[in-house]
C-alpha cells in the first residue's frame, strides 16, 4: 500500500527495493529469532517497536540475536507498516510475485495466528546498523491530488464540483482491494453501468450509490462503474497513511502537472534514501526525545 | 486486408492517472470489437515499448499501464492510435463450448426473485432465459478467473445494485447491467446473483490456473441443489466439473 515505506525498509537492512516484506496495518504483531540472528527494519507509519521490552522504534534497523523478541505495536500516527528482513523472506514466488492476495489466497493467508517465517539468511550482515533520521521521515499526510478522468464524462458539473469540495473520510469497510469514502454525493450524468473496462491503481470508481471507491493495491483489474479521477501514483501512500476516518479532500491537478510532481518525488525520494546512514549514539539521544516530545503533543490534542 | 472488411473503428484514447491510457473502441459488448481489441493488445506487446508495465484488455477497451517517467505518454498515445488503425482483426479462433452447472435460487441465487420481479417474470422463467442462450467469454477480468460473459438476452439485462455488496461467494453467477458472469473467488460485488456453479474456474492446483479463454463459448446447466453438493466434492479434489466440447 505504501511502496515508499517497503523500498525505504528494505534499504535500512541492506536489501533490494522490491524484497517482500510483512505488512500490516494499524500494529504489527510480534516475532521471535528462533533459530538464528537476524537483522530487521520496521518501516511505514511510526510504530512503537521493542526488543526485548527496550524501545528502539522505527525506521533503524535492529540487530535480534536468537530469543529475542520483537514487539511492533501501534502506529502513533499512519496506518500501514512493513518489516523487513536482512537477506529477505525465504518465499517461493506464485504467479511471478512474493505478494499474498488475501481475497483468492494467491501467494498464502494473512498471518494471524503463530506461523513460522522461514529466512534466506540467518546470521547477521556486515556492517553497522542503518538508520533514518526522525526528521526525514516520510509525511503521512500530504495531498491527495488527482487527475480527472478516464470518466469525468460520465459525471455533471455538479457532480463534480461536489467531488473536489469534499471532504471525504476513510469508512471502515477500507482494505487493500479499495477504500470506501464517505462524503457528499457525486451525480452521474446518466447510467452508473458502464461496459466493464480496465482499472489502475489510485482509480476513483463511483457506484449508484454516489460514494466514492479509491481501488489500491489489491484492486480488481477490471470494473463496471464510471471513474470519475485517478489518484496520482505519488499521492497514494497520503491516502491510505493517514488515519481512517479523517477528513480530506481531493485537489486536481493536470497531466503535466501531475508528471511534474512525480518527478520531483522521485527525486525528493532518492534524496531520502542518501539520508539513510549508520546508527550513531546522538541520533538515538535525539530520536528518543523527539519521541518523548510527540507523545505530549498527542496528549494534549487527545 | 480485403476490400470488403470494414476499416475498424478509430478509437477514443483517455488517460487513467499518470501511468494508464485507455483504447476505447466502443461502449458496447460486440464481439468484432472484443477481437480488434485482442488484435491491438497482441501488436502492441510485440513492440515491447520500454516504460510499458502491462496491458489490460477487455470487452471493447486497452489499458496500457507504464511508467511515465520511462514512457513518453504522447508518444505512446500516438503508437496506439496507429497501430490501432490497420491492425487486422482476426477471425473467432476454434473454441471451447463449456456446459457450466448451476444450481439456481434459493441459497444458491438469493437475487432470483428480485430480478424475476424487476422484470415481470416468474423465477423460473429467468431460468429458462438465462439457461437458454449460448454466451461468449470477453475477457478474464476484475478476479483471478472471472469470466465475463456477452449474450445475456435483453430481457435480463438488470442496473448493478445501488449499494454493492461486501462479498458473494465463489462460483456466484451473476448479471450486472447487460453483462453476465462466472465468479471465481469469494469477492465484493453490485452484481445479482441468479445461482451458484460448483465449477472452479480458478485453481492454482491445475498447470493453466484459468479455465477459460476470451473466445469460449458457455452454456450454463440448471442442476439440484444435491449435484451441486456432488459436483463441490469433486471439485474440491481437483475435478473440472463442467463439460466441454471442442469447437471446429
Amino acid at each position: 500500500m505504501d511502496g515508499l515505506a517497503l523500498r525505504l525498509a528494505n534499504r535500512l537492512v541492506g536489501n533490494a527495493d522490491v524484497e517482500a516484506c510483512v505488512e500490516f496495518a494499524l500494529i504489527g504483531g510480534s516475532y521471535e529469532a528462533t533459530d538464528g540472528s537476524c537483522r530487521v527494519a520496521v518501516t511505514g507509519g511510526d510504530f512503537a517497536v521493542t526488543v526485548q521490552g527496550r524501545s528502539l522504534g522505527a525506521y533503524r534497523a535492529i540487530d535480534l540475536a536468537p530469543g529475542d523478541r520483537l514487539v511492533v505495536g501501534q502506529a502513533r500516527s499512519g496506518v500501514y507498516g512493513y518489516l523487513a528482513v536482512a537477506g529477505g523472506f525465504d518465499v517461493e514466488p506464485v504467479l511471478g510475485s512474493r505478494s499474498v492476495h488475501l481475497r483468492s489466497g494467491i501467494g498464502g493467508a494473512a498471518l494471524t495466528s503463530p506461523v513460522s517465517l522461514a529466512l534466506r539468511q540467518t546470521s547477521l550482515p556486515a556492517g553497522t546498523p542503518l538508520a533514518l533520521h526522525r526528521q526525514f521521515w516520510p509525511a503521512s499526510d500530504g495531498p491527495v491530488r488527482v487527475v480527472w478522468g478516464p470518466q469525468d464524462d460520465l459525471f455533471t458539473e455538479r457532480g463534480k464540483a461536489d467531488f473536489l469540495r469534499g471532504p471525504y473520510r476513510t469508512t471502515l469497510q477500507s482494505d487493500r482491494m479499495g477504500y470506501r469514502l464517505e462524503g457528499p454525493p457525486i451525480e452521474h450524468a446518466g447510467d452508473f453501468n458502464i461496459v466493464s473496462d480496465g482499472i489502475v491503481l489510485g482509480s476513483i470508481q463511483v457506484p449508484g450509490n454516489q460514494q466514492p471507491l479509491v481501488l489500491l493495491a489489491d484492486r480488481q483489474s477490471t470494473g463496471g462503474y464510471p471513474k470519475i479521477a485517478t489518484v496520482i501514483a505519488s499521492d497514494i501512500r497520503h491516502l491510505v497513511q493517514r488515519g481512517l476516518q479523517v477528513p480530506f479532500r481531493f485537489e486536481t491537478v493536470s497531466l503535466d502537472e501531475a508528471d511534474s510532481i512525480l518527478r520531483v518525488a522521485k527525486s525528493a525520494f532518492n534524496d531520502l534514501f542518501s539520508r539513510i546512514g549508520p546508527i550513531s549514539a546522538s541520533d538515538l539521544f535525539v530520536s528518543e526525545r523527539l519521541l518523548g516530545l510527540n507523545l505530549i503533543d498527542g496528549f494534549v490534542r487527545g | 486486408m480485403s476490400d470488403s472488411t470494414p476499416p475498424n473503428p478509430s478509437p477514443r484514447i483517455r488517460v487513467a492517472g499518470t501511468g494508464g491510457l485507455v483504447v476505447e473502441f466502443g461502449s458496447v459488448v460486440d464481439s468484432r470489437l472484443n477481437r480488434l481489441v485482442m488484435a491491438l493488445d497482441a501488436r502492441f506487446q510485440e513492440a515491447a515499448w520500454p516504460g510499458v508495465i502491462e496491458t489490460v484488455p477487455t470487452y471493447r477497451s486497452l489499458l496500457v499501464v507504464f511508467d511515465p517517467l520511462v514512457a513518453d505518454r504522447r508518444a505512446l498515445a500516438q503508437e496506439l492510435a496507429t497501430l490501432a488503425a490497420d491492425v487486422p482483426i482476426d477471425e473467432e479462433p476454434a473454441t471451447r463450448r463449456w456446459h457450466v452447472p448451476v444450481a439456481y435460487g434459493g441459497n444458491f441465487g438469493e437475487d432470483l426473485d428480485h430480478v424475476a420481479a424487476l422484470h415481470g417474470l416468474d423465477p423460473g422463467e429467468v431460468i429458462r432465459q438465462h439457461a437458454s442462450v449460448e454466451y461468449r467469454v470477453f475477457m478474464i477480468g476484475f478476479a483471478p478467473g472471472f469470466a465475463y460473459l456477452g449474450g445475456l438476452t435483453k430481457a435480463l439485462h438488470t442496473p448493478r445494485r445501488l449499494d454493492p455488496r461486501q462479498r458473494i461467494p465463489a462460483g456466484s453467477i451473476t448479471v450486472g447491467g447487460l453483462q453476465a458472469a462466472i465468479t471465481s473467488i469469494e469477492a465484493p460485488s453490485g452484481w445479482h446473483m441468479l445461482g451458484r456453479t460448483p465449477l472452479r474456474t480458478f485453481d492454482l492446483r491445475r498447470p493453466d490456473p484459468f479455465l477459460f479463454r476470451p473466445g469460449d463459448r458457455v452454456r450454463f446447466r440448471p442442476i439440484s441443489e444435491e449435484e451441486h453438493a456432488r459436483l463441490s466434492t469433486l471439485a474440491d479434489m481437483g475435478v473440472i466439473t463442467a463439460d466441454v466440447e471442442k469447437l471446429a
